[in-house]
């Protein structure tokens, strides 16, 4: 075995991929704002994406509202300043846990979804069979949940972030002593537009990353049900990974002073 | 008069790997030709590469005498409408009714509304006979000769001149296999359409045939009328023909 060429062939399959999913990006962006727009199955997948997401997003938004109080409350405590709850969570909430975590919950909901369904049909013909039918498979499969993601993800962080808030008011209120009436005007008064704003980018974003990270590993797998296991986990373990990569380029980027 | 499908020294190869070496054909008008050779030969390459799904390296394919080998776009779709093909697993949309499935490519390829596309889904599954009643059901409650039937439904809903037909009797019994044989000459008589299919089951291939064209190595061995295929004096050809072990073919018992 000549090292050497191992070295090499892992490098050539590195940029393989990344030049395939290169392309693939650039047909699905090209197939976006290019007609037929097929609306009705951009609402379709919207309300698999977006409205069915939302009993993850929502408990997963609340719990991680309440044990951010509590800690922030119980570190806080250490030097006196356990008045800053509602401050730190709703900052924390709006700017990173409220995109990110719906983010990771979309990715491994939505984006298993996508490369199984699309999976499934590359093994069993039926892309082909679209290309057969006239029908351009990117347009028809890709571009609807790529559109759908990017509309539903912000309207979800959204929600996820008054929930998030809420799992913080909670826990504040009835367990640590908080007024309501204060625990909420400390809240109002301390969030800024830009906070919100930017944590709803970064949703589009993240949305954005889960489509296509789930179509172009549907349409990439190979063989069977293996095939399709393995594009799955590759759509969740990938788009997760880069949704925490992108998190970090885009906070340097939108807060950039 | 112009060939409606002609392929001219088409090769493709994956990796290493070559599968069409100089793929030479010809496809008369409303014809129906079928070719025919073991697994792994490249038959389902072939019609993948004349439908562009994938796209061949080397060669060039024409359809009524124009060259389709690398067009797209716009262009690609406007061909494509004279194509309709029923595939192995019928690849029927499992998320779509029956009646969705044969009508997609009136609705989706040609904007057809859907209420007129629906009589028309209906009146094709009437041509392959299944009733009223399977078109609102679920591709995966019917068995699969049902579902080959809907398959072949989607595949001439659209009156297309050109049907393609990758292994269309595979996986069923006989008797299935038969009926099928019989729609696929009736709806191609029908429609006046131009056949291309690919099998290794020689008594459907000598049923649906006016031609038959061996595939072997890369390369069409031997073609002539189905009813010279006995007399071929090739020895591929009479292995084939025959399914005998022993011969000039050895098959490759790995991929």
């Amino acid at each position: 075995m000549n090292p050497f060429a191992s070295i090499g062939r892992a490098v050539l399959t590195v940029l393989a991929h990344i030049g395939r999913l290169a392309l693939f990006t650039a047909r699905a962006l090209a197939g976006i704002v290019s007609p037929p727009i097929y609306t009705r199955l951009i609402l379709s997948q919207m309300i698999r994406i977006g409205y069915f997401s939302l009993p993850v997003v929502g408990l997963t938004a609340f719990f991680t509202g309440g044990v951010l109080a509590l800690q922030i409350y119980l570190g806080g405590n250490r030097f006196g300043a356990e008045a800053i709850v509602p401050q730190v969570v709703v900052l924390a909430v709006t700017r990173e846990l409220g995109p990110v975590i719906a983010g990771l919950m979309i990715a491994g909901r939505v984006g298993a979804a996508i490369a199984a369904e699309i999976g499934t049909m590359k093994v069993t013909e039926q892309i082909d069979a679209l290309t057969t039918l006239a029908t351009n498979p990117i347009k028809y499969l890709v571009v609807p949940r790529i559109v759908a993601a990017v509309i539903s993800m912000p309207i979800l962080t959204a929600i996820g972030d008054s929930i998030g808030v809420m799992g913080g008011y909670a826990v504040s209120v009835y367990s640590l002593n908080f007024t309501g009436y204060t625990y909420l005007k400390n809240t109002m008064d301390f969030a800024h537009q830009d906070d919100i704003t930017s944590g709803l980018i970064k949703a589009a974003v993240f949305g954005f990353i889960v489509a296509l990270m789930g179509c172009y590993n549907g349409f990439n797998s190979k063989g069977g049900a293996q095939g399709v296991g393995n594009a799955t986990t590759n759509a969740v373990v990938s788009s997760s990974i880069l949704i925490l990569a992108a998190d970090y380029v885009l906070t340097a980027l939108l807060f950039h002073k | 008069m112009t060939a409606k499908i002609q392929l001219i020294g088409v090769k493709k190869r994956f990796g290493s790997k070559v599968v069409l070496d100089g793929v030479d054909l010809t496809i008369e008008k409303q014809s129906s030709l079928v070719i025919i050779g073991g697994s792994g030969t490249g038959k389902s390459v072939t019609i993948k590469s004349i439908l562009g799904i994938l796209r061949p390296d080397e060669g060039t394919i024409l359809v009524d005498g124009e060259d389709i080998t690398h067009i797209n776009g716009a262009a690609r779709d406007r061909v494509m409408k004279k194509f309709g093909m029923l595939f192995q697993g019928a690849a029927l949309f499992d998320s779509l009714a029956v009646w969705e499935n044969v009508a997609f490519g009136l609705i989706q390829g040609r904007g057809m509304a859907r209420a007129k596309a629906r009589d028309i889904a209906i009146q094709k599954l009437a041509t392959v006979g299944l009733t009223e009643d399977v078109a609102f059901l679920s591709p995966s409650e019917l068995s699969g000769g049902m579902q080959k039937r809907v398959g072949l439904a989607r595949a001439i809903a659209a009156d297309p001149e050109i049907i393609f037909f990758d292994e269309p009797t595979t996986g069923l019994d006989p008797i299935m296999a038969d009926i099928i044989n019989d729609l696929i000459i009736s709806t191609v008589r029908d429609v006046g359409a131009t056949a291309l299919s690919i099998t290794h089951d020689m008594v459907s291939a000598r049923k649906i045939s006016d031609r038959i064209a061996m595939l072997y190595g890369g390369k069409i061995i031997w073609a002539g009328p189905t009813g010279e295929i006995d007399h071929s004096g090739n020895p591929y050809v009479e292995q084939f023909i025959h399914g005998r072990a022993e011969g000039p073919i050895k098959m490759a018992v790995k991929a």
